[in-house]
């Protein structure tokens, strides 16, 4: 508790967000970073998994392979990855640009798997009466796609765009591994100082700004279900819980 | 090519049966763990919003500051592999809380209810109809727990851990590429094994759920769409719940 209340304190010291503070801070610095690694990783995973999530559960192709290319995916351990990529760049791309192409490609490969999980199971889970009614209106396969499949299934699709956020943004912890910025600095500054302010501080910081994104997008879910529709998946499939999101798996 | 995997043979060995060990308290505990709570959060709707959301928090805390922080916590030493168990059980029982709340739910009422009618206490049927009915589910969620587990073990070599994620940064450090690959590769392969065996334990705990010609045929395979993975039978008793309800009436 005692240590929790300093770190606390840490973090609402005013000097410590002073933007000519020295390395790691100011805070708001790191925190920009981290924020911006985990933007542009989510849009180019999103960029990737959603049509192709939407595509594999409009047209029920190829998802056996997924199910298991997703299985497996969770199984990589994403330090492994990073370090593997930084050193591969390393061989290709200058000393500035290596790590970041490097840490941004293991995020996007931790990011894909959820979201194509989501955006399948959300296309999928549109009951299917709903979708031959709409073909039957003579609507083409796109606007079966895109005014029924996809208002119906948005939540699920969200809640895949939901996990995958919130693995990101703490895994993009370990991008001061490749020596990178974003929280991770403050947290393994700590580890090398011993100073468990900045640790638990770092901790902290990303813990909250995980929070806040998951709320965000657990606010988006509900705002974007479709009144009256229920879920008539099996109940082993149904979630239970308001604003449904698939597991995510946890990387780093 | 190969040089360095065939001069340190041993290493990977002792690496991978550490890795092994470190993997499997923390898979086991989550799935011990986790049936109390499902059990309590189908008590009602409070309790399950606590289980629920309480992992959900848990799970945003990210590994690398909470391996850092469990010694002041718990009291252990800081290089002690305890403290990587406890943080991977607390993931774990995250995600595992989650997937037997959602396990027990999904045994079908009348079931539960004919066996309160012939008797049994409500100890022995949660224990010898519920839970082996919660089974496929349960299955379902400890494979993605057992291999995220594994995958998540290798970032304890932060804290000092000998596991295989010691190869990812000694051989960043020395720049052997192969050592990296080496490491990625038998962490794979743990996981796959991991996997294999949890589904063979379920095939020969649950032989009513074998993945059979005609059971195929009848249930249809259902992805399960939480956890995106394995393709879980479909038990096909609940349609016919539904229906049993909506019968009554017609």
């Amino acid at each position: 508790m005692e240590f929790l209340l300093s770190a606390l304190r840490w973090i609402a010291d005013p000097a410590n967000w002073d933007p000519s503070a020295t390395t790691p801070l100011p805070i708001q610095a790191r925190l920009l970073e981290h924020l911006r690694y985990t933007a542009v990783s989510m849009v180019i995973a999103a960029a990737i998994a959603l049509p192709l999530g939407c595509w594999i559960g409009h047209t029920g192709r190829a998802r056996q392979l997924v199910i298991g290319f997703t299985g497996a995916m969770r199984a990589l351990p994403t330090l492994g990855l990073l370090f593997f990529l930084l050193m591969v760049f390393g061989y290709w791309l200058s000393y500035d640009t290596a790590p970041i192409v490097g840490a941004t490609i293991a995020f996007v490969v931790l990011a894909v798997p959820s979201i194509l999980a989501g955006a399948y199971a959300g296309i999928e889970s549109v009951d299917r009466t709903t979708v031959d009614a709409a073909r039957a209106t003579g609507m083409t396969e796109w606007q079966v796609l895109w005014r029924v499949e996809v208002p119906l299934g948005l939540p699920l699709v969200l809640g895949g765009l939901r996990s995958a956020t919130l693995q990101v943004v703490s895994t993009v912890t370990i991008a001061s591994y490749a020596g990178l910025g974003g929280l991770g600095r403050i947290i393994t500054s700590g580890i090398g100082l011993n100073d468990y302010d900045l640790i638990l501080g770092g901790a902290l910081l990303v813990t909250a700004l995980a929070l806040l994104l998951d709320g965000l997008f657990a606010l988006a879910q509900r705002l974007t279900r479709t009144p009256g529709v229920t879920d008539r998946r099996p109940a082993a499939a149904r979630r239970p819980r308001r604003s449904p999101r698939p597991h995510a798996s946890k990387s780093a | 090519m190969l040089d360095w995997t065939r001069a340190n043979l041993d290493l990977v060995r002792e690496l991978t049966i550490n890795h092994v060990q470190l993997a499997i308290v923390p898979i086991l505990a989550s799935f011990v763990l986790s049936i109390p709570l499902g059990w309590l959060a189908n008590r009602n709707r409070v309790l399950r919003a606590v289980v629920i959301t309480g992992g959900s928090l848990l799970y945003t805390i990210p590994s690398l500051p909470l391996f850092v922080i469990l010694p002041i916590l718990i009291g252990t030493r800081v290089l002690d592999s305890l403290n990587l168990v406890v943080a991977l059980t607390i993931y774990g029982v995250a995600v595992m809380a989650r997937s037997a709340a959602d396990a027990l739910a999904s045994v079908d009422r009348t079931t539960v209810e004919a066996s309160t009618a012939i008797g049994y206490s409500p100890f022995g049927r949660f224990v010898r109809v519920e839970l082996p009915l919660a089974g496929p589910v349960l299955l379902a969620g400890i494979r993605v727990v057992a291999v995220s587990t594994i995958a998540l073990v290798s970032v304890g070599v932060i804290i000092g851990s000998q596991n295989l994620g010691y190869l990812f940064s000694n051989g960043k450090q020395r720049g052997i590429l192969e050592e990296v690959v080496v490491g990625i590769l038998m962490s794979l392969l743990v996981a796959l094994v991991f996997d294999v065996v949890i589904v063979l334990l379920g095939r020969v705990l649950m032989p009513w759920n074998r993945p059979g010609r005609a059971g195929r045929k009848r249930a249809g395979l259902v992805a399960d769409p939480a956890t995106g993975g394995p393709a879980v039978p479909a038990p096909p008793k609940l349609d016919k719940a539904d229906a049993g309800v909506g019968g009554g009436d017609a």
